[in-house]
């Protein structure tokens, strides 16, 4: 989590008179800490303000704030809200040298700085390859058509006066997710190193509701899902998949999709890659085999060691991370603190996760908290008190197909280094005697 | 969008007597009905969010007598005009379905190829800063560096012409006649010599192209290829020897915010 006082670079910049007082109260408790584990650990709640007590008052309640003497700002000061200024930091990033323009490229969610199972509309990670289209609502059209009994044009309204509308929570991860770990330790902090992958509630209804109003041939056996934007993003999802669990959704988290997450209309294909979840989708067409289309054949195919390359590699498979301490949330205090991380699968539910402080040797099973639903994001934590030593911090996740998130040295072992998608190896972070956290691997 | 009132009300007509109709087609017995709680609590103790769907089936007796029975009438929607199917319908497959007639020669693809593409993919296909190298790469599909061109990995050379017909020139996508398009796929294909120089690329000839990579490909064989993942109990105590730092990314230290917040203990 982001810290309320901010942290270095991370920082508000307008810090208030209370602050300097937060970072004195923070040394205070760090003395109090160093004391010895032991006792920092027995009651570190109680400790800090027997610390502060005995030094005298604290500034944040002596004298009365400023926020506690002053009216503050009307209830629509902002008719659209905005997170805390003091949380001005908490945004999707871009990595520059990695794609060739911003039209075609990728911004990582903040998942360091994210708890809970739902990531903000704002925040999740955008993936476009023709930039963003912006379709007005009343001019947006989507086609049905190929082997069908009747080709079919349906407008918005259409998509949602039509009955049987589901909500669903589902993670989207990008098949690319992790991709530029696959040689290494690179990239510090797991919005880069994880941070394609969102997790929103859908709003919509199955595909399976508009292709039976089509009437699909018997001898239809896939779909090519078309989107409206400038790189017309095509992909081919076998016809069983579309019956089975896929969405068409007009809504995330409640509101609108946002523009940069298909406005008005995106295509749900739960547990699948991130790619195929077609965004302004326009056209939907049945066909008896795959269209062998750009991003299923050149891109999102999977190179193995020997040169030969898997394709239809849909499913996501069981993975996690700790998202604090992470590079980008180090730990700042000895004492109690909550490990915290996410668990996916796409192959069914999160069954457990198991986190490692030595690398690997030993594990403890930590506690999952909140829903644990299919294809859906999963948080869980573990409650551990650090005394200051060196951590190698690791989680291993596991669904209930039985699957276990591999290493990395098992999955290079399998596919080679040259495989790009599907990383889901095992994720080593460094923790340093001073709470510095770095990306890293063992062996 | 709807043009008046008159044709308004008829869709609302329709509607709501497709509504009227489906609740008594849902199957009862489903474990989530629709519009109800989506997501509960199922027999295991975990949250189920299966998608149900009304089975489509024969309409129930009191549905009105021009119903189709093959089809649930929901009376939302519209047929699909032939020259609305005709200006979305651009998708091409490997046996050639959807390719439009036309043709185009390698020497005239070399002109638009200039004048379209090679500020970001090279004169030769060999690619600019990041953009997408085309032309080249074969024999380093196994290699530390593998360069996967047209001609090293591409599968399909309908691939080719259905993303630069879809695609491309990126930013002015679209823009180009099915004539041009041969033209530059031709162009494309003599640069990873599978086509000689006075080629002419057309709608015929087309399939036959054959690119070297295409029996390199295979479907996803997870299941089986990495059956070892399926451990469902992995080891809990002392499952290695001392573990030593192999690899930190601090040394390559590319993470875009080059200064990292540090922890605050001092």
């Amino acid at each position: 989590m982001s810290t309320q006082n901010g942290s270095g670079s991370r920082g508000p910049e307008h810090a208030s008179p209370g602050r300097a007082g937060s970072i004195l109260s923070r040394r205070r408790f760090l003395a109090a800490a160093g004391m010895g584990a032991g006792a920092a650990a027995a009651g570190a709640g109680s400790a800090f303000g027997g610390a502060v007590a005995a030094a005298g008052p604290d500034p944040n309640i002596v004298p009365v704030p400023e926020w506690t003497k002053m009216l503050g700002a009307g209830v629509n000061a902002n008719p659209y809200g905005k997170p805390s200024v003091f949380e001005k930091d908490v945004v999707r990033r871009e990595v520059d040298w990695l794609t060739a323009s911003h039209e075609s490229s990728v911004s990582f969610t903040p998942l360091y700085a994210l708890d809970g199972v739902i990531t903000p509309n704002g925040l999740c990670f955008v993936r476009h390859h023709g930039g963003e289209a912006e379709i007005d609502p009343d001019k947006y059209r989507l086609m049905i058509h190929g082997m069908v009994d009747r080709p079919l044009v349906f407008t918005l309204e259409d998509i949602k006066r039509m009955p049987g509308r589901v909500n669903r929570a589902y993670f989207l991860e990008c098949a690319a997710n992790s991709g530029m770990e696959w040689r290494g330790a690179q990239l510090n902090g797991c919005q880069f190193t994880h941070g394609m992958i969102h997790n929103v509630f859908y709003t919509g209804v199955p595909l399976k509701t508009l292709l039976d109003m089509a009437g699909v041939n018997p001898k239809g056996k896939w779909v090519l899902a078309e989107g409206a934007d400038a790189a017309v993003m095509t992909r081919s999802i076998p016809l069983e998949k579309a019956m089975q669990d896929c969405l068409v959704a007009f809504a995330m988290n409640g509101e609108a999709l946002r523009p940069e997450q298909g406005y008005p209309v995106r295509l749900v294909v739960p547990g699948w890659e991130g790619n195929m979840w077609v965004k302004w989708l326009r056209r939907l067409k049945v066909g008896d085999q795959p269209w062998q289309q750009r991003e299923e054949t050149s891109k999102y195919t999977d190179l193995l060691a020997d040169g030969r390359s898997r394709r239809f590699t849909f499913v996501m498979d069981a993975k996690s991370v700790v998202t604090s301490p992470s590079p980008q949330a180090p730990l700042k205090l000895k004492g109690p603190n909550v490990m915290s991380g996410i668990a996916w699968s796409g192959r069914g539910t999160i069954r457990r996760v198991d986190v490692s402080l030595d690398g690997g040797r030993n594990w403890t099973t930590a506690r999952i908290e909140g829903p644990a639903m299919p294809m859906a994001m999963t948080r869980f934590y573990l409650d551990f008190d650090w005394s200051g030593q060196e951590l190698m911090v690791q989680s291993r996740a596991m669904d209930d197909s039985g699957y276990v998130q591999p290493t990395k040295a098992e999955l290079r072992a399998v596919r080679g280094t040259n495989s790009i998608y599907h990383n889901n190896g095992i994720q080593t972070w460094l923790v340093r005697g001073n709470g510095e956290t770095e990306n890293v691997e063992v062996g | 969008m709807w043009k008046s009132a008159e044709a308004l009300l008829a869709v609302a007509v329709a509607g709501a007597v497709g509504l009227a109709v489906l609740p008594a087609g849902a199957d009862p017995a489903a474990p989530a009905e629709p519009g109800t709680a989506a997501q509960k609590t199922g027999e295991t103790g975990k949250l189920q969010q299966a998608v149900n769907v009304p089975a489509p089936g024969p309409a129930p007796a009191s549905a009105p007598a021009s119903a189709p029975a093959s089809a649930p009438v929901i009376g939302l929607g519209r047929t699909a005009l032939p020259e609305e199917i005709a200006a979305w319908n651009i998708d091409v497959r490997p046996d050639g379905e959807g390719l439009p007639a036309g043709a185009g020669s390698v020497r005239r693809g070399e002109d638009l190829f200039l004048q379209n593409c090679a500020t970001c993919h090279g004169e030769f296909g060999e690619g600019a800063g990041r953009w997408p190298v085309l032309a080249g790469g074969r024999g380093t599909l196994q290699s530390d560096r593998p360069e996967k061109t047209i001609g090293s990995f591409w599968p399909y050379a309908s691939t080719v012409f259905d993303y630069v017909r879809r695609a491309m020139p990126f930013g002015n996508n679209q823009s180009l006649t099915a004539d041009d398009t041969y033209a530059i796929v031709a162009y494309l294909l003599n640069l990873n010599d599978l086509v000689p120089e006075d080629y002419v690329l057309s709608k015929d000839n087309f399939p036959k192209v054959e690119l070297p990579n295409q029996p390199n490909f295979f479907d996803d064989d997870r299941e089986t290829a990495e059956k070892a993942f399926w451990k469902n109990d992995p080891c809990m105590a002392d499952c290695a020897g001392a573990v030593h730092v192999t690899a930190r990314a601090q040394v390559l230290n590319v993470t875009p915010d080059a200064d990292p917040p540090k922890g605050n203990l001092e």
